[in-house]
């Protein structure tokens, strides 16, 4: 009886309230002050753990911020609001954050774009753009097979016709596919920006026209055209200077190439793309 | 000394803990997805099993031997070393927190691991001493890092792989790690 009960029942209360002894006596000699502040501003972040800000997840961004180390406008994502909340926390004034959207600077369709060879590789834009820098022959083009659709943490970007779109709706401008992109060509524009270059293509006109039915080349019309001088022709390629442009649709119109894109504002839905231009090649 | 070694290689290659006695298949699985994630649970459970193995070692022979209750050292071992977890994530906070923040989310996620409260239940049903106890966990450990490091590799190519539907995501999984299992049962040949 005592040898089969009630010795283990006494020596298992014994390890029970020994171990918990143990724990009870480390939370109290191993406490660690929590960080406060790190922990309001991981309430204001937006929780999403995307990577875009360059750290691996909100609460290390929000560990960062409140060492100093990083800008209370670090997060893209949440942008001004979220910027302005840190800022009360931290105590000094947030330069208000741009909200930025991520674009795909290529407008190279299957249809458009001129074909180098037929890849039949793994289904991943870095790997085929090691065989010869991918199957499109201008070397600026996008790949179309999706690795920023893999990356992006918000499901903002599908590919269409062999080029990648992205969704507006859902974009938060937090810059991870313009990372993983092999060939570099997904920038971050201002959200509101109307207008932008839909080619990277730094060749001479005489090869983009070659390889390419919508590349830019290089031709300075929109640069004599705007209004206020936001374009600038460079490295045989437009460049919206998006301070300066008014959205005046000048450079869409007088655009050879149609490569100049338009957007428009519609609603709160923010940022609704039209596709103009590419129509009559 | 030769049989410390012995000790280890059998832990490591022909007695590998995922591959031929298929503990701890739930990380495998679960956390194998980056090589980088792979090897921070690797090492979380290699220290964790180490100290846990020379823990229950002690509890075993210091108080249940005496008390003659060998046949309720299991559960015995999981009140220890889900302590003993608890503990060493305190104690690491507080004095390594280098080591607390790489381990990271996987201290925690090992404290009911079957393939930690496997190893001290081998030490006693193989009737290590308290040294062979201490190698056997941590070369067990060991074996566990390179399955699943080595598993984290093969799902990297399996990302890229265009199997038949009925066998995408998990059960392609399933197949690849028996593949690598019958790979690994090619050292259980080997005696000494």
């Amino acid at each position: 009886m005592f040898e089969k009960i009630i010795l283990p029942v006494i020596v298992f209360i014994a390890l029970g309230i020994a171990t918990g002894t143990l724990l009870a006596v480390a939370t109290k000699v191993f406490a660690v002050k929590k960080n406060e502040k790190a922990e309001r501003i991981n309430e204001c972040l937006p929780g999403a753990n995307c990577g875009g800000c360059g750290f691996s997840g909100c609460a290390a961004l929000a560990e960062a911020i409140s060492a100093g180390e990083a800008k209370v406008t670090q997060c893209t994502v949440g942008g001004a609001e979220v910027a302005a909340k840190i800022a009360e926390i931290m105590g000094v004034e947030a330069a208000s954050a741009v909200r930025m959207r991520a674009q795909v600077m290529c407008s190279g369709t299957h249809e458009l774009a001129k074909k180098k060879y037929v890849y039949e590789g793994v289904a991943d834009c870095v790997a085929a753009a090691k065989i010869g820098g991918g199957n499109k022959l201008c070397p600026n083009g996008c790949v179309g097979l999706g690795t920023c659709v893999a990356a992006c943490p918000f499901d903002a970007i599908t590919v269409e016709d062999g080029v990648a779109v992205v969704d507006y709706t859902k974009c938060k401008g937090c810059g991870v596919c313009a990372n993983v992109c092999p060939k570099g060509i997904i920038k971050l524009i201002p959200f509101d920006s109307k207008h932008w270059v839909g080619c990277m293509s730094d060749n001479v006109g005489k090869i983009t026209r070659q390889v390419c039915d919508v590349g830019c080349i290089a031709c300075k019309i929109c640069e004599k055209n705007c209004p206020t001088g936001a374009i600038t022709v460079d490295n045989c390629m437009a460049h919206i200077d998006y301070s300066k442009c008014t959205g005046c649709d000048i450079c869409v119109d007088k655009c050879p190439r149609h490569i100049i894109w338009s957007g428009e504002v519609q609603g709160k839905l923010g940022l609704v793309i039209k596709r103009v231009g590419n129509t009559d090649k | 000394m030769e049989n410390i070694f012995l000790i280890m290689f059998t832990a490591i290659l022909t007695e590998n803990f995922i591959f031929s006695r298929f503990y701890g298949c739930c990380p495998f699985l679960g956390v194998s997805d980056k090589p980088s994630t792979a090897l921070g649970m690797g090492m979380a459970v290699t220290f964790v099993m180490t100290v846990s193995s020379a823990a229950t070692w002690a509890v075993y022979h210091l108080v249940l031997v005496p008390a003659k209750m060998e046949y309720l050292k299991t559960i015995a071992f999981i009140l220890v070393i889900a302590t003993l977890v608890q503990f060493i994530e305190m104690f690491l906070r507080k004095f390594i927190p280098v080591l607390y923040s790489s381990l990271g989310i996987y201290l925690p996620l090992i404290t009911t691991n079957c393939a930690v409260l496997g190893s001290a239940l081998v030490n006693i049903e193989k009737g290590y001493s308290f040294p062979e106890s201490v190698v056997f966990g941590f070369s067990a450990a060991l074996g566990f890092t390179l399955a699943i490091v080595i598993f984290a590799g093969v799902r990297a190519r399996l990302q890229f792989a265009d199997p038949p539907k009925a066998f995408k995501g998990f059960p392609i999984l399933l197949i690849s790690a028996g593949l690598a299992a019958m790979a690994f049962s090619g050292f259980s040949g080997m005696k000494f």
